[in-house]
């Protein structure tokens, strides 16, 4: 007979233990979002109580639908262009700045290494209020508004590509450069011609990542709007979340989640077939994608 | 007769290190100059003007840029009106530090358990739960706040569950001012940047090392005890402080969930002297506050994280 102690014992015994927090933590964790989601297809004003479905609060409604309310879709449109225009220029400033670093030697180069790390772990808060001041109070040619936000949030996200082509370079090693060479590249053909095309997949990871990161973005780019036309979706959110919305707020807040996993699910599909035949990054799997370094 | 004289080719110098150091350091300047400009320039902004003057008539900051001429009265009065009986800064302080602390806490509890499992026994719905687990991490925090606020609503499906049957009708506003409720919002917020660092480390975890122990006569509990831990030790301190030092700033938990003064946080009181006239020299005593706290644990994680970076390259 199996007693208590030979349960104990048996090595193969499933983690019954572990598998319920697990699965208990995942339902805490989505199941809040997903009513959130199911209802903004509500077909009456409530947040709380299932009317029945209908896309009113897409575009059905005439006047407080996202695609009809202009503040709405206002927000929406901001969140995007913030998050373009954010990524092209973080990704390519923060790729030549990662290169640059490891190679160049000296105390310059470490002490803006670490100001780089620094600017990854400090608190966003602190660089959102320190950046306000310097708009509000030092004559800048910068006006609070887009450019604002932009600046600031090439600044909190410029750590990312960083980071993620350092771990790349270190990877990659100086063989191939090294032999580039001995077989008469210049240093910068063979950036361009060897180092670059091995990146590519670290750099288009964290063109992925920053996007994503950059729409999901709420302390920084709400110290840094100028007035209700520069606020985007989780400003609004913010908001309004407490002055009893509407589900069309949901309905926004659902197209945001769309806009970021459809980011996150479609680069990691390129990213997957970017690195079919590569022999570093096959085991890592998803984990690789998420800037896991 | 001539001999004909091959010369040699002449040899083409290595391009030295001078001019190729020259090359990085052109590739590297955009972004030096970019983090120069707005990362260190307005933390110094922020120092000018908590050590600055106010202007008597319109009550704006005025700035002081020369550290000869500073004048520490706005950072005093910050710091004297912490403790002692003027002390109305003193409450907030300690609550972010005690919410910090009990957030933080349970956010461990929560995610070792789920990263262990999912990086170490849950086989091959690994890449399934993974994805899973990084979910909450693309999903705008304000968005899993307003799923919270509408869960919590006095008509709201929480307590819709709770007075299911009849047995009792909660008559519980969630959302004023209910410490409990501030804190489970943190945690659900914060913990998802928790487990991606805690299951890569636990992934990474050396098998050889605990089929040692095992074979060395340790059992379950005590390889678990004596290997595991002490091995992902590092990791978890990583951890923790990748989920405190955000905390330390928040704000928005506490505004979309609480909105009332008996749970401010010193986020609170950034966000509120940013926003009114006359105190943007406090608020700025605050945030060099949160900065000065956060700066030695931000100093032992970047330690810890570039020295793990030599050991494995």
């Amino acid at each position: 007979m199996r007693g208590p102690v030979a349960w104990w014992n048996n090595p193969w015994r499933p983690p019954r233990f572990l598998i319920a927090i697990t699965v208990g933590y995942l339902l805490w964790s989505l199941l809040p979002v997903l009513i959130a989601v199911l209802y903004s297809f509500n077909a009456g004003r409530s947040r709380t109580t299932w009317q029945g479905f209908s896309t009113r609060w897409y575009w059905g409604d005439q006047t407080l639908s996202v695609w009809h309310n202009d503040a709405l879709h206002t927000a929406l449109l901001q969140t995007l262009k913030l998050g373009l225009i954010t990524t092209l220029i973080t990704v390519p400033l923060g790729t030549l700045f990662a290169i640059g670093i490891d190679r160049w030697r000296g105390r310059l180069p470490n002490g803006a290494n670490f100001l780089m790390l620094l600017s990854f772990v400090l608190p966003e808060v602190l660089l959102a209020v320190a950046l306000l001041f310097v708009i509000t109070t030092v004559a800048v040619p910068i006006d609070l508004g887009t450019t604002a936000q932009v600046v600031g949030l090439v600044t909190f996200q410029v750590s990312y590509p960083a980071v993620l082509v350092r771990a790349r370079l270190a990877t990659i090693g100086p063989q191939y450069e090294e032999a580039a060479m001995d077989l008469g590249a210049s240093p910068l053909g063979a950036l361009r011609r060897i180092i670059v095309p091995m990146l590519m997949p670290a750099i288009f990871a964290s063109t992925v990542l920053v996007f994503a990161d950059v729409i999901d973005d709420f302390v920084l780019v709400r110290y840094l709007s100028g007035d209700a036309s520069t606020e985007p979706v989780s400003v609004k959110i913010y908001n309004t979340a407490r002055a009893a919305p509407t589900p069309a707020l949901n309905a926004l807040a659902t197209l945001l989640l769309a806009a970021a996993l459809a980011a996150v699910v479609i680069g990691f599909l390129i990213y997957r077939y970017m690195t079919r035949s590569d022999t570093t990054t096959r085991d890592r799997g998803i984990g690789a994608f998420a800037g896991e370094v | 007769m001539a001999v004909p004289v091959v010369t040699a080719p002449p040899r083409q110098a290595p391009p030295d290190r001078e001019r190729r150091n020259r090359l990085w350091a052109v590739l590297a300047a955009p972004g030096i100059l970019w983090l120069a400009a707005f990362f260190l320039f307005p933390l110094y902004v922020v120092l000018c003007i908590v050590f600055g003057q106010i202007d008597p008539l319109f009550r704006t900051p005025i700035p002081v840029w020369n550290p000869l001429q500073w004048d520490a009265t706005q950072f005093t009065y910050v710091l004297s009106h912490i403790v002692g009986e003027n002390g109305v800064y003193g409450p907030a302080i300690l609550r972010t530090f005690i919410y910090v602390l009990v957030a933080s806490a349970l956010c461990l509890l929560i995610a070792f358990p789920v990263s262990y499992y999912v990086a170490r026994l849950s086989g091959k719905r690994k890449g399934l739960l993974l994805a899973l687990l990084i979910a909450p991490f693309w999903i705008s925090y304000m968005m899993r706040m307003f799923a919270w606020v509408n869960l919590l609503q006095d008509d709201g499906l929480f307590n819709k569950v709770l007075s299911l049957g009849g047995f009792f009708t909660p008559d519980v506003k969630w959302l004023t001012g209910q410490p409990v409720v501030v804190i489970l919002g943190l945690v659900y917020g914060y913990v998802p940047y928790m487990i991606l660092p805690l299951y890569a480390g636990l992934d990474r975890l050396s098998q050889p090392m605990l089929e040692a122990s095992r074979d060395l006569g340790a059992d379950r509990l005590s390889s678990f005890w004596r290997v595991t831990l002490p091995l992902c030790r590092p990791t978890m301190v990583a951890a923790l402080l990748l989920t405190c030092l955000p905390m330390l700033g928040d704000y928005f938990t506490n505004d979309m969930l609480s909105a009332s003064p008996k749970t401010t946080m010193v986020g609170n009181l950034i966000n509120d002297g940013v926003q009114a006239p006359g105190q943007t020299g406090q608020a700025g005593a605050f945030v060099m506050l949160v900065f000065l706290i956060a700066l030695l644990p931000m100093l032992y994680y970047l330690r810890s994280v570039t020295r793990g970076s030599e050991v494995s390259s």
